[in-house]
């Protein structure tokens, strides 16, 4: 019975992060894009615009649910739901620091990867439900694109995985710093199990995971529809792409999924490539500062601040970058990522044998 | 070969977008566009005009909206007859006498029942200005005009109560039947005395 209990409280405390970072998120996007643009963004509702989110939301849940007629009307219904879901979902296996986490699987990364394609299915519900072609166009683009993606992003995971050998990512994590069972080395000759910190991340312990962890960065754009691979919204071309006839608070929830889906891919990130929820500062001789800031609570510190980081990256690159054409997106899908991330594995290959 | 290009023009891109992410740290300073700053400080700190709070500078003799002195007017009509668009509506009332005087010393002798300007419609090309013999229509640096209701463009510069007006066209209508009885009487008296 208690556990019930626990799982209700993990749940709704998942939801209530996910939301409130979505309100953090947008609020942040408007601030960075505005600052690049030389505005200001939002000034009025509350110090530094800061209550805007809040008044949007406030707007979205009153206003009217509309289904188009000639919408398909339970898939209609059901998208932004099977949208969401799926991105909420993905939360139940991140580690948040050492013995912190909602669901511990031995299956983690191979979960999370089965769960979030699932929103794949739900933007095609969505696009197809609408009965709008422009809908049906975006949500086809964005099957196209994730499908693709997929495949280097996969790789450049494998790449990490070939090198931990699990793929429950606490043990993952753990390996990245001092709390490690086995033997951590820099680069694959200096052993820093006793120093720790930004030395036994994975980028460093082998080297060309930075290679991967590019893939894998642009690969995760990608899969949350960000720009530049933002086709499937593509507002000046496809009006909003997926969720065009989306209203009040179905849109919100699109909303939501879209920014809970930038921060699940790039907490993956940091948890498979930047050394999870463990310190970057290293044991130096009599100062034991990784020993002192690894526990609990520095573990949900520095995973978050790694996280928001590439979070704040992705919003960079998004108010910089043009948006790609379908042919160039492909491109550099199958002619250059791809390659790169066998090269990844192989490289992975040969120093899991050798090196380690 | 192309994909390290479009790598490093990647790169030239963020790197200039972070930079006025973190140059933007300096309110815009409020300056005439004929400063001489006035393009370099828009390059540095944020380009936002708070509008209410902060205005621009407008020249003095800026030419945003029309005003009328209305006790200058002499009601000629000849604003209304050289509009371009027909933005200006006027209807006069003749007076019995001279009523007054404009500041050039022009005597009046309408009275303007209706003084309408549809700033909606005015191109602002400012005929009616140079027209204007006693240089009572003029454009001011006022610039916001904004409203909420597309009526409330129409400007009345008339202040004359429609009672006042229907008084003076009966007065003007009296004195014409006056006139014209006494040019009857005269007729009469002529062919009598013939
Ligand atoms: S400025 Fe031109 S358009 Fe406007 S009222 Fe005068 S004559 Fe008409
Ligand atoms: S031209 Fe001048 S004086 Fe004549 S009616 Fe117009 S505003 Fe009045």
């Amino acid at each position: 019975m208690n556990y019930y209990i626990t799982y209700f409280i993990v749940a709704i405390g998942l939801f209530s992060f996910s939301a409130f970072f979505a309100l953090f998120g947008v609020y942040a996007e408007r601030k960075i894009s505005a600052f690049i643009q030389d505005r200001l963004g939002p000034t009025e509702t509350g110090k530094f615009g800061s209550l805007q989110t809040l008044a949007d939301i406030v707007k979205m849940i009153q206003k009217e649910l509309i289904i188009p007629a000639a919408a398909d009307k339970w898939l209609f219904m059901l998208a932004p739901a099977v949208i969401f879901i799926a991105v909420y979902m993905g939360f139940a296996a991140l580690p948040w620091g050492p013995g912190l986490i909602p669901s511990k699987i031995n299956l983690g990364i191979y979960y999370i990867f089965a769960i979030i394609s699932i929103e794949t299915l739900g933007i095609l519900m969505a696009g197809w439900g609408s009965n709008n072609k422009y809908s049906i166009l975006g949500a086809m683009r964005s099957a196209a694109q994730i499908i693709s993606y997929e495949i280097p992003a996969g790789f450049a995971i494998i790449s990490v995985v070939m090198i931990a050998q699990t793929l429950d990512l606490q043990a993952v994590a753990m390996q990245q710093g001092v709390l490690s069972a086995e033997k951590i080395t820099f680069a694959g000759f200096w052993d820093v199990t006793k120093i720790g910190g930004l030395l036994s991340w994975n980028i460093f312990r082998a080297p060309h995971l930075i290679i991967a962890f590019v893939i894998y960065f642009i690969a995760s754009l990608a899969e949350s529809n960000r720009a530049p691979f933002d086709i499937p919204e593509a507002e000046s071309e496809l009006v909003a792409g997926f969720h065009t006839e989306f209203t009040g608070i179905r849109f919100a929830l699109v909303f939501l999924a879209e920014y809970s889906m930038m921060f699940l891919v790039s907490m993956i990130g940091v948890i498979l490539f930047l050394g999870a929820w463990n310190t970057p500062l290293p044991n130096m001789g009599p100062v034991h500062l990784a020993d002192w800031t690894t526990n609990m609570w520095w573990g949900i510190l520095w995973v978050t601040l790694k996280t928001l980081g590439l979070v704040a990256i992705q919003m960079w690159i998004r108010w910089t970058l043009p948006r790609f054409r379908v042919d160039q997106l492909m491109n550099l899908c199958w002619k250059v990522l791809t390659p790169l991330a066998f090269l990844c594995v192989l490289i992975s290959g040969v120093w899991r044998v050798w090196l380690m | 070969m192309k994909l390290i290009n479009g790598f490093t023009t990647a790169w030239k891109g963020l790197s200039l977008t972070v930079k006025h992410l973190f140059a933007n740290n300096s309110a815009r300073e409020i300056t005439t566009v004929s400063d001489s700053n006035y393009f370099k400080q828009l390059e540095k700190g944020t380009n936002t005009i708070q509008y209410p709070k902060q205005q621009l500078p407008v020249p003095e003799i800026g030419r945003y909206q029309l005003d009328v002195e209305m006790d200058d007017c002499i009601v000629c009509d000849l604003c209304a007859k050289v509009c371009p668009v027909d933005c200006i509506d006027i209807e006069a009332i003749k007076a019995t006498e001279a009523i007054g005087q404009t500041s050039d010393g022009t005597t009046k002798r309408l009275y303007a029942a209706k003084f309408d300007i549809d700033m909606a419609k005015c191109m602002y090309c400012g005929l009616c200005t140079i027209v204007c013999p006693t240089e009572c229509i003029v454009m001011t640096n006022q610039y916001d005009k904004t409203v909420f209701e597309l009526s409330d463009l129409v400007y009345e510069f008339s202040d004359m109560p429609p009672e006042v007006a229907a008084e003076k066209r009966a007065l003007f209508d009296k004195q014409q039947a006056e006139k014209q009885a006494a040019k009857l009487a005269a007729m009469q008296k002529k062919e009598g005395g013939a």
